[in-house]
């Protein structure tokens, strides 16, 4: 028994997360955030994963073959989709700060305060 | 029956239609059909609701029925109040569309074709029995909601609140895929009931305690709860006044009903052991929330930024009704979230009212502006009902939610926490009443102290022009909703009914019956009564409202001034609290990851 | 708050975070022991009931089709997003394609790559089909297939010129080609509602599995979710490019 799969997770996570905090940048700090939503791939496929289990695709193995769980792919598909939808919003946010704003430095946008 | 799913495949599939043909490019067409569609989904909700008095009507997608008592597809599993939430967001969201229709000079289809997403995300998230697809609608509801806050792309503000607000719920999000995940690795099952079901075989250990918290917390970050509700002031500053509608009126109050639901379906079982060591973590949390709520929003001169906190201040005493772990608490809950709902989407249309006239939302610079005709003289009485409506005075506005959740919290020994109620309901129903009286009526200052001035405050101009006159499809839904915000809690049956419903909403065990096996026996509850003790709450919550209005207008003219000691130190803490809310999205996240293990640690530490 | 504030607060929080997560993966079956029985159940019987040989696809457009409603719409509104923020501002003019300076930024490729990058259009093209075609069959489907559809017309842009991508693909094809795609994969729930009386039941005979046309409504949605992916990817890419290429401040022409 091992926990290896998930501590890379919970690693990647703090990763992701501390990138997010010191960001000076914010492609990077688009880029942080996929870091982040990268641990919840990982938790996701590592818990449906199967010891010699084959994936569940049955084109060219037998029906009998155990296979890992189908559902946590299927679930990490849809957090891919969600986590570039959200960077596509985000770098055009970005974009368009650099536009109006001149600087993509979270420490030089001054804009909303108290 | 299919109405559930109608309710929101059918706005999909018209905003679909709307970005796709721009209908001829007529701008009163699309806003006929957006506000049909929007109309049409409040109805079939409703309908819903009538649907649901002797519990939850399941709906299987795809025909995939469970298998052994175990979930194959999604399920949707609408109860009275996940479907009434459905119909407040369709009654809120045909109020808006009709409200817009006038109140932007120049607007796109792609505006209605969002705000149509928006609406069905929310819908579906009320409706969901998933605990994914929850979180599938849930991130659904904010891609078209950051979409939304940034409509106004002339300014600098929208640019950063939006930024502000997407990081900031997209970090929540992560929090939650990480509780899912976590939650699938024990029970290997999404459906709420088959989760709970799961769940309860055992003692909660470290695993249920950490998803719990990372669940509730991501939540807790669309709820706009201290110390993860900095990204709402940003995003409702900057969003447009209709837009700041719905996200005041529903959205945030879904991250509390997110809560709720998951907790008395999926956790219920498991915590229900341990509730008594849970209850402070919420309440407190509320409590804090509550305060540092209003405390900021009698600090605020934008406008928006003051309903903003408001809205705060309103979730942290949600947040202590809900904390209650009982039915008491969640009709409490649930009649509250009703009341302020009405309450504050009348006041962000009476600010976009102003918006739309003076292109300008500070409080000091409209100082009189709304003197200037008997149109705006009205929209001023409109203001300060909401502003009474707010603070719940007897038999008014938000007084049953109020008043039950009073009861609710000294039944269950936190009788303290009526204080709160009353304090903060007071602080930020006393800056709308300030706000009227300096707008409406001229009062107060005639030199605006020199405070620091809101940098850009000048750039909220979302409509950029001014006008002349305020057109009636503007007035009518302001109207029609002070109305409504007014006279809730004097709606027959309705006390009985949110009860009844919160009693079947909290029924774990039903519920799993309900969805699982497709039949159950929700037992009636014994209601609780408003008390002749929450009249003098309400009354004393109102005058201590009144009170704080006449100070901070007229307070100057009294010759009273506070020893320069406890003056400094107020300004102080004023200025400290300012402070924390810095408008860097790094600060943030900082905070928010803080609040992740403090509230992990603390589950933990509670379930043990 | 200053930077050594805010790493601190972020220090003392993701150190407790960290620690409470190690604790709950403690408590997670070891890895490799998926405890089922959601995938234990599709496992045994997913093929038998829809007729997909690839579950994965299986769950995602049958089981829990609805789920990927939820998703498209998600690109969806972050397309309609995108045009928003995107959309020209004041003080901005919008060059015409093609016009000079337009080609600004990027050197023209040489003559080679050019014309490996259009001979690759066609391929790219095959490859998307089937990928988004075989979807209930092999490892793939509407989301796999519809990148490198989208793919194949902005590399006509990359090998050759903007403008010429403009013409292969105008805006409002696209748009109307992504806004047909999400609707096309809510019509085929609503399909199951009229045909089956069931949202999103299947409605389409299954077939036998392991043919191109089995597994019922499954390779209709990957059609439909292909080209709204397809779409949407072309339109986000696009509104870049013309953020980079087309858009100048107002007063300033040419090389920008």
């Amino acid at each position: 028994m091992t926990v290896l799969p998930y501590l890379v997770a919970v690693w990647v996570l703090c990763w992701g997360l501390y990138g997010i905090v010191s960001s000076r940048h914010l492609f990077h700090l688009v880029l942080s955030l996929g870091v982040a939503q990268a641990a919840t791939y990982v938790l996701l496929i590592g818990v449906g994963y199967k010891h010699g289990a084959a994936a569940p695709v049955y084109a060219d193995i037998s029906s009998s073959t155990p296979v890992v769980d189908p559902v946590v792919q299927a679930l990490a598909l849809v957090d891919v989709v969600v986590e570039a939808t959200v960077a596509a919003l985000l770098l055009a946010l970005a974009l368009q700060t650099q536009k109006r704003f001149g600087t993509v430095d979270p420490d030089e946008l001054h804009a909303l305060k108290g | 029956m299919a109405i559930a799913p109608l309710a929101v495949a059918i706005p999909l599939l018209v905003a679909a239609a709307l970005a796709a043909t721009d209908f001829a490019r007529r701008r009163a067409v699309t806003d006929a059909v957006g506000i049909a569609t929007a109309a049409g989904v409040t109805v079939l909700c409703a309908i819903l609701v009538g649907h649901t008095q002797h519990g939850p009507v399941v709906y299987w997608l795809g025909g995939w029925e469970p298998a052994h008592g175990v979930a194959l597809g999604v399920s949707l599993s609408a109860d009275t109040l996940g479907a009434g939430m459905a119909t407040l967001v369709g009654v809120l969201t045909t109020a808006t569309l009709v409200f817009s229709a006038r109140y932007f000079d120049a607007v796109s289809n792609l505006f209605h074709a969002l705000m149509l997403v928006f609406m069905a995300a929310m819908v579906g998230f009320c409706l969901s029995g998933d605990l994914f697809n929850m979180l599938v609608f849930f991130e659904l509801m904010s891609v078209a909601a950051y979409a939304l806050a940034a409509y106004k792309i002339e300014e600098r503000g929208p640019l950063q609140g939006a930024i502000n607000f997407a990081v900031s719920n997209s970090v929540g999000a992560i929090a939650i895929f990480v509780g899912v995940a976590l939650v699938y690795g024990r029970t290997g099952a999404l459906n709420l009931a088959q989760i709970g079901a799961a769940l309860s075989h055992r003692p909660p250990d470290a695993l249920v305690a950490v998803a719990f918290a990372l669940i509730v917390l991501g939540f807790l970050v669309k709820a706009a709860a201290f110390p993860v509700h900095f990204w709402l002031a940003d995003a409702h500053a900057v969003a447009p006044a209709p837009v700041c509608v719905l996200f005041s009126g529903v959205m945030v109050e879904l991250g509390v009903y997110a809560i709720a639901r998951i907790y008395f379906t999926a956790f219920d079982g498991a915590l229900a052991a341990q509730a008594a060591a849970l209850k402070p973590i919420l309440i407190w949390t509320g409590v804090v929330t509550a305060l540092v709520g209003a405390s900021m929003c009698l600090q605020q001169r934008h406008l928006k930024r003051m309903l903003a906190f408001s809205t705060v201040s309103h979730i942290g005493l949600f947040l202590v009704c809900l904390g209650l772990l009982d039915h008491e608490g969640v009709a409490a809950l649930a009649a509250y979230v009703l009341g302020h709902a009405f309450a504050k989407a009348a006041l962000f249309m009476c600010v976009g009212i102003l918006l739309h006239r003076f292109a300008e939302v500070d409080e000091l610079d409209l100082q009189g502006c709304g003197t200037a005709d008997r149109t705006l003289k009205f929209v001023g009485v409109l203001f300060a009902a909401c502003g009474v409506a707010l603070v719940g005075a007897p038999v008014l506005g938000v007084f049953l939610g109020k008043s039950l959740g009073e009861g609710a919290v000294a039944a269950s020994g936190f009788g303290w926490a009526v204080a709160v109620f009353v304090v903060a309901s007071a602080m930020s129903a006393a800056a709308v009443l300030r706000a009227a009286g300096v707008v409406f009526a001229g009062w107060g200052p005639d030199e605006p102290p020199q405070t620091e001035q809101p940098e850009e405050a000048d750039e909220e101009a979302e409509t950029l022009q001014p006008h002349d006159r305020t057109p009636l499809p503007m007035l009518v839904p302001a109207a029609l909703l002070t109305l409504a915000a007014l006279l809730v809690s004097l709606a027959p049956g309705l006390d009985h009914a949110i009860q009844q419903a919160a009693g079947r909403f909290t029924d774990s065990g039903a519920y799993r019956d309900a969805v699982l096996a497709g039949h159950a026996h929700f037992p009636p509850i014994e209601p609780a009564r408003v008390a002749p003790v929450d009249y003098l709450w309400a009354t004393l919550a109102l005058l201590l409202a009144l009170a704080i209005t006449a100070v901070s207008l007229f307070g100057h003219g009294l010759g009273w001034n506070p020893p320069a000691s406890l003056r400094t130190a107020a300004d102080r803490a004023q200025h400290a609290l300012g402070a924390l809310h810095s408008g860097h999205v790094g600060d943030y996240i900082a905070w928010m990851t803080a609040a992740m293990g403090a509230l992990a640690a603390l589950v933990a530490l509670a379930v043990r | 708050m200053s930077r050594a504030a805010r790493l601190g607060l972020f220090g003392g929080g993701v150190a407790v975070l960290a620690a409470m997560l190690v604790l709950a993966i403690g408590d997670l079956p070891g890895f490799g022991h998926y405890p089922g029985p959601y995938g234990d159940l599709i496992e045994a019987g997913g093929e038998g009931a829809t007729h997909a040989t690839d579950l994965v696809t299986a769950v995602n457009f049958d089981y829990r089709a609805y789920d990927t409603l939820g998703e498209e719409f998600i690109l969806f509104a972050a397309v309609l997003g995108m045009a928003i923020v995107l959309r020209d501002r004041r003080g901005e003019r919008k060059r015409a394609p093609g016009a000079p300076g337009t080609e600004r930024g990027l050197s023209r490729p040489s003559p080679a790559l050019g014309m490996v990058g259009l001979a690759l259009v066609g391929p790219l093209i095959v490859l998307g089909i089937e990928i988004a075609t075989h979807g209930h069959l092999t490892p793939g489907g509407g989301f796999q297939g519809g990148l490198p559809l989208g793919s194949a017309v902005f590399l006509a842009f990359l090998a050759g010129e903007y403008a010429a991508m403009k013409r292969v693909a105008p805006h409002a094809l696209v748009e109307l080609g992504e806004a047909a795609g999400a609707a096309g994969y809510a019509l085929v729930g609503v399909g199951g509602l009229i045909f089956a009386s069931v949202f999103f039941q299947n409605f389409i005979d299954r077939g036998e599995p392991g043919r191109l046309l089995s597994a019922g409504t499954i390779p209709l949605s990957n059609v439909a979710v292909g080209l709204e992916v397809a779409g949407a990817f072309l339109l986000l890419w696009g509104e870049f490019s013309d953020q980079a290429l087309l858009i100048v401040p107002e007063g300033k022409e040419g090389g920008g």
